[in-house]
């Protein structure tokens, strides 16, 4: 008998996009809970299933709860293992995949985010920075069609919510992704490409909209 | 074919000896390659470019590096023998979850009291994570429950530093964390364990000298 599924989450959270993407990946059915991040109230049901980091997403498995979007990925692929493994089967394929994985959360959270909070030196750094990064996941990449290798996976769900964003980093940037990170881009056009992709990633406009709303929500102008 | 392993290291780092217990409980011989941190080794550069930091182990050439990341390497590679993480997924979330919390919370309160001047106030802060992980290991001997796992050897190589908190950041982790006390002694029992950490004292005396170069005392 299957166990009740449902994700704590928001629409726009990145680290949250991941889940719904693996849940897709798979053919997961799941009930979504949305918590409203633009207040900052937390509903109780996070509050009990996380009161650790109280923060999004949180996967409820049979009533017990999985907490940080990396690990629910790996648990997801645990328990459904019948169907196509998000992470390879080989040892050293697996670090790869998770010593990336590791550096997209410690790196790449930050320097796209500084892209619409900097200004002026600060943002001309960051710009510097969001390429430096970019280009170390496109060197993980090699000549491969995915991060993960020649199938989309793991660290593939790990960077692609990012890139919805992109082109918002553009305009606060002012600067072109594409010319700098073309391998990224194509990358990401790819992945764009996959039913569970498209359906989970916001569009240009919508994440535009959401970055601004944040952006009043925090006070930055 | 023999397995080439080796490991770059400093003695001092928790992160090490993570990696120096996973080996050892696993029984697997390896070359320890000491760096020095202010002039790192070409060798240390060509297999991590990305951070250049150490643990890195190298198997067959090939390096592993993240000491979590190493660990579950080791536990897939080696997994005959006495495994780190158990088999139930939700049991293996769980220990991703709190040796993630150590990687997060627990080392930015460690990070302010071993590199800023904040140390009492990071000290505070520190209490309060060190009691979530008490209340998590509960009344079970490990965090793995009957057998040492995954989150002890995440969390122990920390009992080296303990005294250097409790110095430095002004606080008793016996008299605010005694569960965390006797848990540490229990691990401290295995071989695995007693031989990989490194001495508190020395610890403390190599930390005090860090924060006096950087004037922080």
């Amino acid at each position: 008998m299957a166990e009740e599924l449902s994700l704590i989450d928001f629409w726009t959270a990145p680290y949250g996009m991941r889940v719904r993407i693996a849940l897709e990946e798979q053919g997961i059915q799941y009930q979504f809970i949305e918590e409203d991040l633009s207040t900052l109230d937390k509903s109780p049901l996070l509050l009990k299933m996380n009161p650790i980091h109280k923060k999004i997403p949180v996967l409820i498995h049979g009533g017990r709860p999985i907490c940080e979007s990396l690990i629910i990925l790996q648990y997801i692929d645990e328990v459904w293992n019948e169907t196509s493994p998000l992470l390879p089967q080989d040892p050293q394929q697996r670090a790869h995949a998770r010593f990336w994985a590791d550096f997209v959360d410690k790196k790449v959270y930050e320097c796209v985010t500084n892209m619409w909070k900097k200004k002026g030196e600060a943002l001309e750094a960051a710009k510097k920075e969001f390429i430096e990064t970019f280009k170390l996941m496109e060197g993980a990449m090699g000549d491969d069609l995915f991060l993960g290798g020649e199938t989309f996976g793991f660290l593939d769900i790990a960077l692609i919510p990012f890139t919805a964003f992109f082109n918002t980093c553009e305009i606060f940037g002012n600067f072109a992704i594409e010319p700098e990170l073309p391998k990224i881009v194509a990358w990401a056009k790819r992945c764009n490409e996959r039913e569970s992709v498209s359906k989970v990633l916001p569009n240009p406009p919508k994440a535009y909209e959401v970055i601004c709303l944040a952006r009043k929500l925090q006070g930055i102008e | 074919m023999a397995d080439e392993v080796t490991l770059l290291n400093t003695w001092p780092s928790p992160f090490g000896i993570r990696v120096r217990i996973a080996l050892a409980e696993k029984g697997i011989k390896y070359e320890h390659k000491e760096e020095n941190l202010q002039d790192k080794s070409p060798l240390l550069l060509k297999m991590n470019p990305v951070h250049k930091k150490i643990p890195v182990l190298i198997h067959n050439g090939k390096p592993i590096c993240e000491s979590l990341v190493i660990v579950q390497y080791i536990d897939e590679v080696w997994k005959e023998t006495s495994p780190l993480l158990p088999s139930d997924p939700h049991l293996r979330a769980q220990g991703r979850f709190w040796a993630d919390f150590l990687d997060n919370k627990v080392l930015d309160c460690v990070r302010k009291i071993l590199l800023t001047k904040d140390e009492k106030e990071a000290g505070k802060e520190l209490i309060e994570c060190l009691k979530l992980l008490e209340g998590e290991l509960g009344e079970k001997p490990y965090f793995g429950g009957e057998k040492f796992g995954y989150v002890d050897l995440s969390f122990i190589p920390f009992y080296s530093l303990f005294y250097s908190f409790e110095t430095f950041g002004n606080i008793s982790i016996e008299s605010e964390c005694p569960k965390l006390i006797a848990w540490a002694k229990r691990c401290l029992q295995k071989e695995s364990v007693s031989e990989s950490v490194a001495d508190p004292e020395k610890v403390y005396h190599f930390w005090e000298q860090r924060k006096k170069k950087l004037g922080l005392e």
